[in-house]
């Protein structure tokens, strides 16, 4: 794993992350480039007093949700759903290299519960995409005893929530025994599965472990949230040495969006600028992305510009685009789906405090979902979550 | 023996899995013949069996259904398995009470050089243990953990093996370390944590692990490496090499739900894996009585359709034979072995223990005696003109001078510097623990009396 401060990858990086210059590219390639430039001139003209009126004299960037202009500048990519793109990063890699290989209930001939693994035991053979009993401390046991012997495990939980079941083995054996053993054994695997709040799945589905996990040390956490960093995350997963665990998120399976044809992957560490703006910096992920874009419309039409980034990378968190979003905007506003307690914007906001304390104006304010456990009627279900009214209240608070 | 559907070829796996769904769960062709392929025809035969048998006996009796997984007889008597059979399981061994071979015994022949190498082994294990648990008795160590009583299971079952067999061990198994070539210097290394440990100074004493001798660094979590190991045979079996996973777990291990688990895994995966079990009748203060109650571990196999052996785990000759055996299977016919190996933890459980504050100190006195390990394997070797007095008493005091050398070198060296609290943890130390690091540094310079002086920065 590369360290945070060089690390901007490009698109096409592989295992090397080329050292770029302080504007940080993001792995948007050509679009982000579009983004960079358009910041920059805005923040020539910058004023740098209080006022957070709009310039009007810039080209305001309107759109709320991450480009969908036409890109015609690279080569033609192609249009799929998120979870044709997690297939097709895990398919790209178990072609790359034949050691990859899936572990996970009903992940063979069904294809997955949410069909991401879909055609690859057809592809690669049922040793590779490995149907396993009821168990899920036993095949993350066995994934890290195979990760061990040279094997990269790709471990699908058919549900984040039942991971809790291999807390053991993702504690006590997956993180620790690199370190333990003197670092003699690595355990590359990939830990993955939906989590989330979704539609009236009850409790006991709809729990986000990224809260529980977090103090794991040894494990990376990412979390993906459009089909592009999806696809790059799965990827930069599987090629880790490090133990990774990939949160998706049950509701966002079917978004569409079209990808590069090209090999590329995302940076681990990095987290993701979505929409460049200046009065305040909105942090967030997965899910909650999209409620944050949704707001970011309204707010925008109110004359606000929020600065909005998916902070992709769970731990460790990319303090750097962070810090120097919060450097430049002197407001935070962390939008999460975890509970209150201990979640990650806890953690977040945290770090912030201690790091950037004198760059904010304000408090760290975090929205997120109150400390119970998901109900299953749709209308309760649905207050549990922020929505986009929250956010934009929120952000009107803070930019008083 | 049933039909062999194992191939190394993925393909036809799967189409070995599609032909066993058409067949609606019958295992082997031959069946197919007598049942129409038709299914309509084939509900319609069932129900008009059931109807026409109403009222006769005959009938009833011969009636069989098909179920997932197979063929079942019916029955008309209410009848329960028994929790137990009447008798228990039977034990294999060799070597009698008295180390003289029993006649008509079965077991696999071991050269003059490797049974001579097992004793030594057996006898290095044992002065080892003694000398490292006076030594944590003195202060020097901090923990301990002895192996007093089990010393054949340790040293007879890595005999066994190859080189290339992966092991998974408990805690209690340092013997297979020593027999692959771990030397005394390496265990007091580890004991001491100092920088010439392979663990870098991160575990507890007996945590030890070896990369270059396939062992895997003991985890202290109870029978969490039980399904690392059916990984393992299963990565093995992926790449097609010609060895298995060994594990080795107490009989307290075996309540974990790790175990059940990982058996049943091995099982379906039909993965290349062994697993010895060292029954030795104690799980700290918790007898077996107090832990299971079926007969032990070996009829526990049988429930995940595993093939079990009982061996009498001191007696050296035994356990050699029943591993090797076992090995053999699970590598030509691809599926796991579980051996329960009966012993006596004669030692403590640790050095955190006292173990006669819940058993009597005869019944360890008795197994410490009468059922020594050493001796029994001795009076074999000596009879075949392999072992004398004078080898022995050679061996021991050799041994037990390297071993003083080794505790005395161990001490004395360096612990491992500050850097290695935070490396490995990743692959590459991320910001976070760089600047943990920083700090940890800072508050050791500005407070240099607080900290010990014998950790190199």
């Amino acid at each position: 794993m590369s360290s945070i401060i060089h690390g901007a990858g490009a698109a096409t990086a592989l295992s090397t992350f080329n050292p770029v210059d302080s504007k940080k590219l993001t792995n948007l390639s050509v679009r982000s480039q579009r983004y960079i430039v358009a910041g920059s001139e805005a923040s020539k003209k910058k004023s740098f007093g209080s006022a957070l009126t709009v310039r009007h004299s810039q080209k305001l960037i309107p759109n709320a949700v991450a480009t969908k202009e036409a890109d015609t500048s690279t080569s033609t990519g192609h249009e799929l759903l998120l979870f044709e793109a997690l297939q097709e990063g895990l398919e790209e890699e178990m072609d790359r290299d034949a050691n990859v290989c899936v572990m996970g209930e009903d992940v063979g001939h069904y294809g997955g519960s949410y069909k991401v693994t879909k055609g690859l035991a057809d592809k690669f053979g049922d040793l590779r995409v490995l149907d396993t009993p009821i168990c899920e401390n036993a095949f993350t046991g066995m994934a890290i005893g195979a990760a061990m012997t040279g094997l990269r495990p790709v471990i699908e939980g058919m549900n984040m929530g039942f991971l809790l079941l291999a807390f053991n083995q993702i504690s006590n054996n997956c993180g620790m025994l690199h370190y333990t053993s003197g670092g003699q054994f690595t355990i590359p695997v990939v830990i993955r599965g939906p989590g989330g709040v979704g539609r009236q799945l009850g409790a006991e589905h709809s729990q986000r472990l990224e809260s529980y996990f977090q103090s794991i040390p040894g494990i990376q956490m990412v979390a993906c949230s459009t089909p592009y960093n999806a696809k790059g995350l799965m990827k930069a997963a599987i090629r880790s040495e490090n133990p990774v665990i990939l949160f998706e998120h049950v509701l966002l399976y079917n978004l569409k969006e079209k990808i590069p044809d090209e090999d590329y992957i995302c940076n681990l560490e990095e987290a993701e600028m979505v929409r460049p703006g200046e009065h305040i910096t909105i942090l967030t992920y997965s899910r909650m992305r999209y409620h944050v874009m949704q707001a970011a419309k309204t707010l925008v039409n109110k004359g606000y510009d929020p600065e909005v980034i998916d902070i992709r990378s769970l731990k460790p968190f990319d303090l750097h685009t962070i810090g120097n979003s919060v450097k430049k905007t002197h407001r935070v506003l962390i939008v999460e789906e975890c509970m209150r307690t201990g979640g990650i914007g806890a953690s977040l906001t945290a770090a912030i405090n201690e790091n950037f304390h004198d760059y904010l104006d304000a408090p760290v304010m975090c929205l997120s979902s109150q400390d119970v456990p998901t109900p299953y009627a749709g209308t309760l279900e649905e207050w549990t979550v922020v929505q986009p009214a929250q956010i934009v209240t929120a952000v009107e608070q803070l930019c008083q | 023996m049933a039909l062999r559907l194992r191939s190394s070829l993925s393909k036809s796996n799967f189409l070995n899995i599609l032909l066993r769904h058409n067949n609606l769960g019958f295992g082997t062709a031959s069946h197919t013949t007598r049942v129409s392929q038709n299914p309509i025809s084939r509900f319609c035969n069932t129900m008009a069996e059931k109807l026409s048998s109403v009222g006769e006996h005959e009938d009833a009796n011969a009636q069989v259904m098909d179920f997932p997984g197979g063929k079942v007889a019916f029955t008309p008597e209410i009848k329960f398995i028994s929790e137990s059979s009447k008798e228990r399981v039977p034990c294999y061994r060799v070597l009698d009470d008295n180390g003289k071979l029993i006649t008509n015994s079965h077991f696999v022949q071991v050269s003059e050089e490797v049974a001579v190498k097992m004793y030594s082994d057996m006898v290095t294990l044992q002065i080892m243990d003694n000398i490292f648990y006076e030594a944590q008795r003195q202060g020097r160590l901090s923990f301990y953990a002895t192996t007093i009583g089990e010393e054949a299971i340790n040293i007879a079952s890595a005999a066994a093996l190859s080189p290339q067999d992966v092991i998974f061990p408990q805690y209690r198994e340092p013997g297979v370390l020593l027999w692959r070539g771990f030397t005394l210097q390496e265990f007091a290394n580890q004991c001491f944590g100092n920088k010439s440990d392979n663990g870098k100074g991160r575990q507890m004493p007996v945590h030890y692990g070896s990369n270059k001798l396939n062992y895997f660094t003991v985890s202290a979590t109870i029978a969490t490496q039980l399904p690392n190991a059916v990984g393992a045979a299963y990565s093995l079996k992926m790449d097609k090499k010609d060895a298995c996973a060994v594990t080795y777990f107490g009989d307290g291990g075996s309540s974990e739900g790790d175990f059940h688990a990982a058996l049943n895994f091995a099982a379906v995966m039909e993965a290349p894996v062994l697993f010895i079990c060292r029954n030795n009748g104690w799980a700290i203060s918790t007898p077996t009585s107090d832990q299971f109650r079926s007969d032990g571990l070996v009829v526990k196999g049988r429930a995940y359709g595993i093939r079990s052996i009982r061996v009498d785990g001191n007696d050296a000759l035994a356990m050699y034979s029943a591993v090797h055996t076992a090995r053999e299977m699970a590598i030509s016919e691809e599926r796991p072995i579980l051996i329960e190996a009966l012993t006596y933890r004669v030692g403590h459980h640790s050095t955190s223990d006292d173990s006669t504050r819940y058993r009597s100190a005869d019944e360890i006195e008795w197994w410490n005696k009468a059922r020594n390990p050493l001796s029994r394997f001795r009076t074999w070797i000596e009879s075949n003109g392999w072992w004398s007095d004078e080898e022995e008493s050679d061996l021991r005091s050799r041994i037990k001078k390297e071993m003083l050398e080794a505790l005395r070198v161990a001490e004395k060296t360096e612990k491992p510097n500050l850097e290695n609290m935070f490396s490995d943890v990743y692959d590459v130390p991320p910001l976070n623990l760089r600047e943990q690091e920083r700090q940890v540094r800072q508050t050791i310079k500005s407070h240099p009396q607080d900290y010990p002086s014998d950790v190199p920065l």
